[in-house]
């Protein structure tokens, strides 16, 4: 089969997730063992204060440290560097970016890359926007901001991709390696330059809806200042690409 | 070759907005001076971008308004969620994991 030869690296950058590490890596261990894909997790934890590589460490004695790799930084240095300071530890043909925090469910990874062989795809990207895709936790009001910025961003850059905050996604690992030579923002900012520029590069974007259930340990942020550094990137990328 | 699909997004909309400005001005003040249209045309012409306007606004609130009212709620979702977490928890407590 096909699929013997593709190695899936998972990046999972860390800040402080001790509580959500454990779960999230044992909800991805379950998902690659039942879908048969060849896998490993790169926890890149930027020196997190609450014991979040101590945590890595017990995982690492239960799972392996083929499957675990812990490759931590001395500092929070942000999400660009972190996926390159992992990718020069990944051994697969493809990485696989979400987030730690247990609102990108590993149950939709099989999903991914089923999608990313039906059409060879260079990228597959979770979509909470399309189908059966969704929210969870999230009110009225930061349903109709993502909304309105979503149609806003869809009208400004016409991406060829529905939901370009999002951050969890497929690469293939020579496509995710040449795009973070290219891109420069920060934040959700950097997720839609990730997807602006990979259509510059004519990369073929493919497209799974997943259900974002948001944070359930700690706090999920938006406020005032990502939505003036989100029009502030979106117009940047408007004017630039 | 300058091409459009290499140009900026915001290059492609002053170069559209250009054109079609152009061509909306060039008509209802006659700048070529051609014969006057006929004031049913023009009536409706002067008015164009007005309507255009109105429409994309409309537009936007109907797509905007529809993807609010339909954007869906993943309780199931949520529910799966917590009982695997519990599960997790359970399951690495045996295998030795101290949280």
């Amino acid at each position: 089969m096909a699929a013997s030869r593709d190695k899936y690296s998972v990046l999972l950058p860390t800040y402080n997730e001790r509580e959500n590490l454990p779960l999230i890596v044992w909800l991805l261990v379950r998902s690659f063992r039942e879908s048969g894909n060849d896998f490993e997790i790169i926890v890149i934890d930027d020196g997190s204060p609450d014991g979040t590589q101590e945590i890595a460490e017990q995982l690492i004695k239960i799972y392996g440290s083929d499957r675990i790799l812990l490759r931590p930084r001395a500092k929070k240095l942000g999400l660009g560097t972190a996926y390159i300071h992992g990718m020069k530890h990944a051994t697969g043909n493809f990485i696989i970016i979400m987030d730690a925090d247990l609102s990108h469910h590993p149950k939709f990874i099989p999903e991914f890359i089923r999608k990313q062989k039906e059409g060879n795809f260079d990228i597959v990207s979770g979509t909470r926007y399309k189908g059966n895709g969704g929210v969870h936790g999230w009110d009225v009001k930061r349903k109709l901001i993502s909304r309105g910025a979503n149609f806003l961003t869809q009208v400004l850059l016409r991406p060829g991709a529905s939901d370009l905050t999002g951050s969890f996604r497929l690469y293939r690992k020579e496509v995710l390696q040449k795009l973070m030579e290219k891109c420069v923002s920060k934040g959700y900012v950097f997720q839609m330059e990730m997807i602006v520029r990979a259509r510059q590069l004519e990369y073929s974007i493919g497209e799974v809806p997943i259900s974002f259930v948001d944070r359930v340990y700690g706090e999920s942020k938006l406020g005032g200042n990502e939505i003036v550094s989100f029009l502030k990137g979106l117009l940047t990328l408007f004017a630039t690409t | 070759m300058y091409r459009f699909d290499t140009m900026t997004k915001l290059l492609q909309w002053l170069f559209m907005l250009a054109l079609l400005g152009g061509t909306w001005a060039t008509l209802t003040l006659n700048l070529l001076g051609l014969d006057p249209l006929p004031p049913p045309v023009y009536q409706v012409l002067w008015l164009l971008p007005t309507y255009l306007l109105v429409t994309f606004g409309c537009y936007s609130l109907g797509t905007v308004g529809y993807r609010l009212a339909t954007f869906n709620d993943c309780e199931e979702a949520a529910r799966e969620l917590h009982a695997q977490i519990r599960e997790a928890r359970d399951d690495l407590a045996q295998r030795g994991m101290k949280f």
